[in-house]
């Protein structure tokens, strides 16, 4: 099998070298074809729309998903939400499981995987697009997904994999795999390697290419354009460092910085919002009629639909199996007390955190609008904007008309959210990589190398085929986990019954009052 | 026993200058219990990687299994040998917490602790373990100089 992977490695590094280099117009240009070329087909694919209409049948298959689930569950994202706070307050954890990984530790882990660029480039990008009007679909598609979220978690714990060593293994893989078994199911295992396999394109697409792309964004916005390979090879020798040097100290001090930044990130919005305080009734007037008219923006109404739902699935992965696989390692004897958790993980990224980021660029003006119509003015398929930005630099223009000094630190929290959020993805990656091809060092090693080269084309690469295949990658996940999020659906339920009737006997109490 | 004194024992100098006062107050109490608790720094609102978090429980084993071996078990056996009563304790958590928490639970009546020579900014601005227990103890607290 090693020698397969490595074969494999070979072939992988002579592709992605040879039409680099072969081609005119620099390594960029030489990268950006080979992977736009190679990606074509299966981002055309993910994104086909159903037949008659605009609209891509993935985004649809996500929508009605985070709604079964929402109404199977008796809406448990309204209902179970203050207790949901409680558990990551603490009140009902065992003191004698003291040291052992909190249900905040395994929310604020998962959480580092999502909150990032999908918050400030992703939401730029949806409004960019689809006009404020996205907004209102994204905070809808955030409360459906919680309950996603609530499902694939509550399975993450109930199926991972618990060695003798005391370490944990958990995810979509393991519960497709051993939930199908137990419920007498065929075909769980192939399901399980085919999530496997689309987990892996993932952790390399939105987990990494599309990270490494803004983060370069962002650098050459400050210091000036250079070739986005340069910034590349920086960032895959220091996630290279963490990953596979095991220099825990730099991705200690991320985890530590990332909140932080967060933090920053929130309270700036914040200030934006206060300080403009009367124009906040306006932007939501915006949002409204936007989602339902679309304000002029391209596809109208379904437009702005598409542009919501697609960024916030993209923003929260709900329904991707991505978190399921961060929130297993908590430490419960009761899987429900997670998926509870988890719910919190759509609404902090997507209804507060991306809803902010939406309404700053809304409010800022930096949306061109005609004044006779009310309409926004198009440029292409986006809506044309103050400066021609798009992407993350949409949400720095915006941030820069409230606090000029702003885009500084954006530059920062976007280059650590990135490093963050790589650091994560390559965990997922490696869980799902090992689940096929065995533990061991040269094996992980193999991923770990391939992930690094990966940041390099990412960077190298211009944000449209970037962004593609990100979605159709992290988008393919969700095909997978949700057909199987159907069939495992009912054990869930049982799950969820039980701990909420013991709740109620006082079975399982609260250890703080 | 009629008495109980906990003692914050740390593995430096400062927990043995705590032990050895705990045994001066048992010698003269004569029935009494010592119950040496080391505490290892954790917090639930910490920040962790994915990769942290799935190995948590196998450093937790590991933490304990260390403290008992390096700083409770040398401690109990040195006053098992003088004959004391004594048994040892390792918990993660908020030290101060920790120690006057233990305290109550155990009916202690007593807790024993050594001033550490803890600096830097931290300390300072938020003050040392020892200051800490100090202020919010609900049991009689003796801070060994």
């Amino acid at each position: 099998m090693k020698k397969v992977l490595l074969t494999g490695l070979a072939l992988l590094l002579t592709a992605i070298s040879a039409p680099a280099f072969a081609q005119d117009g620099g390594i960029d240009q030489a990268v950006n074809n080979a992977f736009a070329a190679a990606t074509g087909p299966f981002v055309n694919f993910i994104f086909a729309p159903i037949p008659g209409t605009a609209f891509p049948w993935i985004v649809m298959w996500l929508v009605i998903a985070a709604t079964v689930f929402t109404l199977y569950f008796g809406f448990i994202q309204v209902r179970g939400f203050r207790h949901s706070i409680q558990l990551v307050k603490g009140d009902y954890s065992d003191p004698n499981d003291a040291g052992e990984v909190s249900h905040f530790q395994a929310l604020a882990t998962a959480l580092s995987g999502t909150v990032g660029l999908g918050n400030i480039a992703g939401v730029a990008v949806a409004v960019g697009i689809g006009g404020p009007g996205a907004t209102f679909w994204m905070i809808l598609a955030g409360l459906l997904g919680m309950a996603s979220k609530f499902t694939e978690c509550t399975l993450g714990v109930k199926y991972r994999n618990e060695y003798p060593d005391g370490s944990v293994s958990g995810g979509p893989m393991y519960y497709i795999s051993k939930g199908f078994k137990e419920r007498g199911l065929p075909g769980g295992k192939a399901l399980a390697l085919l999530f496997s396999v689309f987990c892996i394109l993932g952790a390399l697409g939105g987990g990494n290419m599309f990270q490494a792309n803004q983060a370069h964004a962002q650098i050459s916005g400050l210091v000036g354009d250079f070739p986005g390979w340069i910034t590349g090879v920086v960032f895959a020798v220091i996630v290279f460092a963490v990953i596979v040097g095991g220099i825990k100290s730099i991705a200690n001090v991320t985890e530590k910085v990332v909140p932080l930044m967060a933090v920053l990130y929130v309270g700036a919005a914040l200030i934006i919002l206060i300080v403009n305080f009367d124009k906040i009734g306006w932007a939501f007037g915006q949002i409204f009629e936007g989602a339902f008219t679309g304000l002029g923006v391209a596809g109208g109404m379904v437009g702005a639909l598409i542009q919501g739902f697609k960024r916030a699935a993209f923003s929260n992965e709900a329904g991707v199996g991505s978190a399921a696989i961060a929130h297993s390692a908590v430490r419960t004897k009761e899987p429900t007390t997670e998926g509870l958790v988890s719910l919190l993980e759509p609404f902090i990224d997507t209804v507060v955190i991306c809803t902010m980021t939406a309404l700053v660029i809304t409010i800022s003006g930096v949306l061109v609008a005609d004044p006779a119509t009310g309409n926004y003015v198009l440029n292409g398929s986006s809506i044309q904007t103050v400066g021609d930005v798009s992407g993350v630099s949409l949400t720095s223009a915006a941030f820069a008309q409230g606090l000029s000094w702003f885009p500084y630190v954006l530059a920062v929290a976007v280059i650590l959210f990135a490093f963050s959020t790589m650091i994560s993805w390559s965990y997922y990656g490696l869980k799902a990589w090992t689940y096929m091809f065995g533990e061991g060092k040269t094996t992980e090693l193999i991923f770990k190398v391939i992930f690094c080269l990966f940041i390099v084309i990412g960077a190298a690469a211009s944000l449209g085929p970037v962004i593609d295949f990100s979605d159709a990658a992290i988008f393919a996940m969700a095909v997978v986990n949700i057909t199987a999020l159907y069939f495992l659906m009912p054990i869930v339920r049982r799950e969820m019954n039980s701990y909420f009737e013991r709740l109620k006997t006082g079975e399982i109490h609260r250890f703080k009052s | 026993m009629t008495a109980k004194i906990v003692i914050g024992l740390d593995g430096s100098e400062a927990g043995d200058r705590a032990v050895a006062y705990a045994k001066k107050l048992s010698a003269l109490i004569g029935d009494c219990e010592l119950i040496a608790l080391y505490v290892i720094e954790w917090s639930p609102f910490s920040f962790q990687t994915a990769e942290e978090n799935a190995e948590r429980h196998k450093r937790r084993e590991a933490e304990i299994a260390a403290a008992q071996s390096r700083v409770i078990e040398p401690a109990i056996n040195a006053l098992k040998a003088e004959g004391f009563a004594a048994r040892g304790l390792v918990k993660h958590g908020h030290v101060a917490d920790l120690l006057n928490a233990t305290a109550l639970s155990e009916g202690a009546d007593q807790i024993v602790v050594a001033r550490a020579s803890e600096g830097g900014i931290a300390s300072r601005m938020f003050g040392t373990s020892t200051a800490h227990l100090a202020m919010t103890a609900e049991v009689p607290v003796t801070i060994v100089g």
